[in-house]
């Protein structure tokens, strides 16, 4: 399953990112469930509002970072997809 | 050795509880009511946790909610900067106490199911009603929209009621349902060969977890605790001792592992009067079994020693009778035939009688 640039990516009740002072990096909270995130999965993560669909997210990192839109796509809908099969992240009905 | 800091506590606000599920994971020995911290330890232990680097928090019992500040520490543990997970059979908390928590921040609730109907979850929680009274909850959680994890102990006698625990899970709104086969510490060391599934049980749960995860991928988030005592390797326990979480007990004293008083050459300290942070690094207990400077062979030679760090201390202290020993429970160990034997005897043998947990 991929996702298409119409659905909107939502970060639901009970997952949050945070800034982890301790280990100088931000994290993702959930249930249980504690994930370390890189620069790019920051960056992506970032832009998820609940509001803006993923085809909105893609062109605007895409712009931010001067980067093909095509490998933004991959990357970013492999990325949020992997956290939807997980339960961290939703789609906005 | 460089030494980790803790990424997860386990609060243990008090062991009083309205259950007294015969494999509790308390110890024997429960701290009474006059014992338990005030409510100004335990923020405070929450604030140093949060400095120290822990991020999730797991407030537990007992019951949590039999402490009447559970909504203040909430809030305490919120303001410091942890993620609050509530651990509790939900028995006795009202719809406007759910609200309250909510209110005050609560992240998620684990609830825990006893069994998937009234007869099996009140027989197995020793409370005539409770059942009726936990799905009453689970649907002023679900109302809320408070996240939630169903998390369900099997064992011989409720194994087959897996199937249900599951639909029962999707039924209540949860993200995950964490399938957990009863584990020997505690209460439950004392009902072993009551509980102890059978191997036929054991794969059978192997089976439905793992036909679950791949159709309700997506959907819902299985997290699966195997049988103790039927595998060949040992656990991976605590991710390695002192190395990811401690725990608070309902008086204070800080342990690596909710079982770790079993452990008799060990003293714990108290966060009563120490700093949690000086307990971490440099508390004796903690060091204990950190590291592999500790074992013995065949772990000391064993190339899995950095995989499952010679299992876990308390099943070596319960059978070996030495905490430093390889977990008896692994293929290696010069004790296992007796595990083996053990399990092998418990497989043919019929139902007795369960011993519920008194405090």
């Amino acid at each position: 399953m991929s996702l298409d640039d119409a659905s909107v990516p939502v970060i639901p009740r009970g997952v949050r990112l945070h800034m982890d002072k301790v280990r100088d990096r931000w994290v993702l909270l959930a249930p249980e469930r504690t994930i370390a995130l890189d620069p790019i999965a920051h960056a992506i993560l970032q832009e998820i509002d609940g509001i803006r669909s993923f085809g909105a997210i893609v062109a605007g990192l895409a712009e931010k970072y001067a980067a093909p839109p095509e490998q933004i796509k991959g990357d970013a809908g492999e990325y949020i997809q992997g956290l939807i099969d997980r339960r961290i992240l939703e789609t906005a009905p | 050795m460089r030494i980790p800091p803790p990424i997860a506590m386990l609060a243990e606000l008090t062991h009083r509880c309205p259950l007294s599920c015969p494999y509790c994971s308390n110890p024997i020995a429960l701290a009474q009511k006059d014992q338990e911290l005030p409510t100004e330890t335990w923020i405070s232990a929450f604030e140093q946790a949060a400095e120290l680097g822990v991020l999730q928090l797991h407030l537990s019992g007992g019951e949590p909610a039999s402490r009447p500040d559970l909504t203040e520490l909430i809030s305490g543990a919120r303001a410091a900067g942890l993620y609050t997970n509530l651990i509790t059979s939900a028995i006795g908390i009202t719809e406007r106490r759910l609200a309250a928590l909510d209110e005050a921040g609560l992240d998620h609730i684990q609830l825990s199911l006893q069994g998937t109907d009234a007869e099996m979850a009140d027989h197995i929680g020793g409370y005539k009603g409770g059942y009726k009274r936990k799905m009453q909850a689970a649907g002023w959680i679900k109302d809320l929209g408070i996240p939630l994890t169903l998390n369900t102990v099997l064992h011989r006698k409720n194994l087959h009621q897996l199937p249900r625990a599951i639909e029962m899970a999707l039924e209540m709104g949860a993200r995950r349902l964490e399938v957990a086969i009863v584990q020997f510490h505690g209460w439950a060391l004392k009902n072993r060969n009551v509980l102890m599934p059978t191997k036929e049980q054991a794969a059978e749960a192997s089976r439905i977890v793992d036909e679950a995860r791949v159709r309700l991928k997506g959907q819902l988030v299985l997290d699966y605790v195997p049988a103790d005592y039927h595998s060949d390797t040992p656990k991976r326990c605590m991710g390695g001792w002192g190395m990811l979480g401690l725990n608070i007990a309902p008086d204070g004293q800080v342990l690596p592992c909710h079982a770790a008083q079993t452990i008799e050459n060990l003293t714990f300290q108290s966060i009563r009067d120490t700093s949690l942070r000086d307990i971490w690094y440099d508390g004796a207990a903690f060091n204990a079994y950190r590291g592999e400077d500790w074992m013995q062979e065949p772990c000391r030679s064993c190339e899995l020693k950095k995989r499952d760090f010679g299992g876990c201390r308390c099943q070596a202290m319960a059978i070996a009778g030495d905490p430093a020993a390889t977990d008896p429970v692994c293929g290696k160990s010069p004790l296992n035939a007796r595990v083996k034997a053990m399990v092998a005897e418990n497989n043919a043998s019929t139902d007795g009688t369960l011993i519920y947990r008194t405090l």
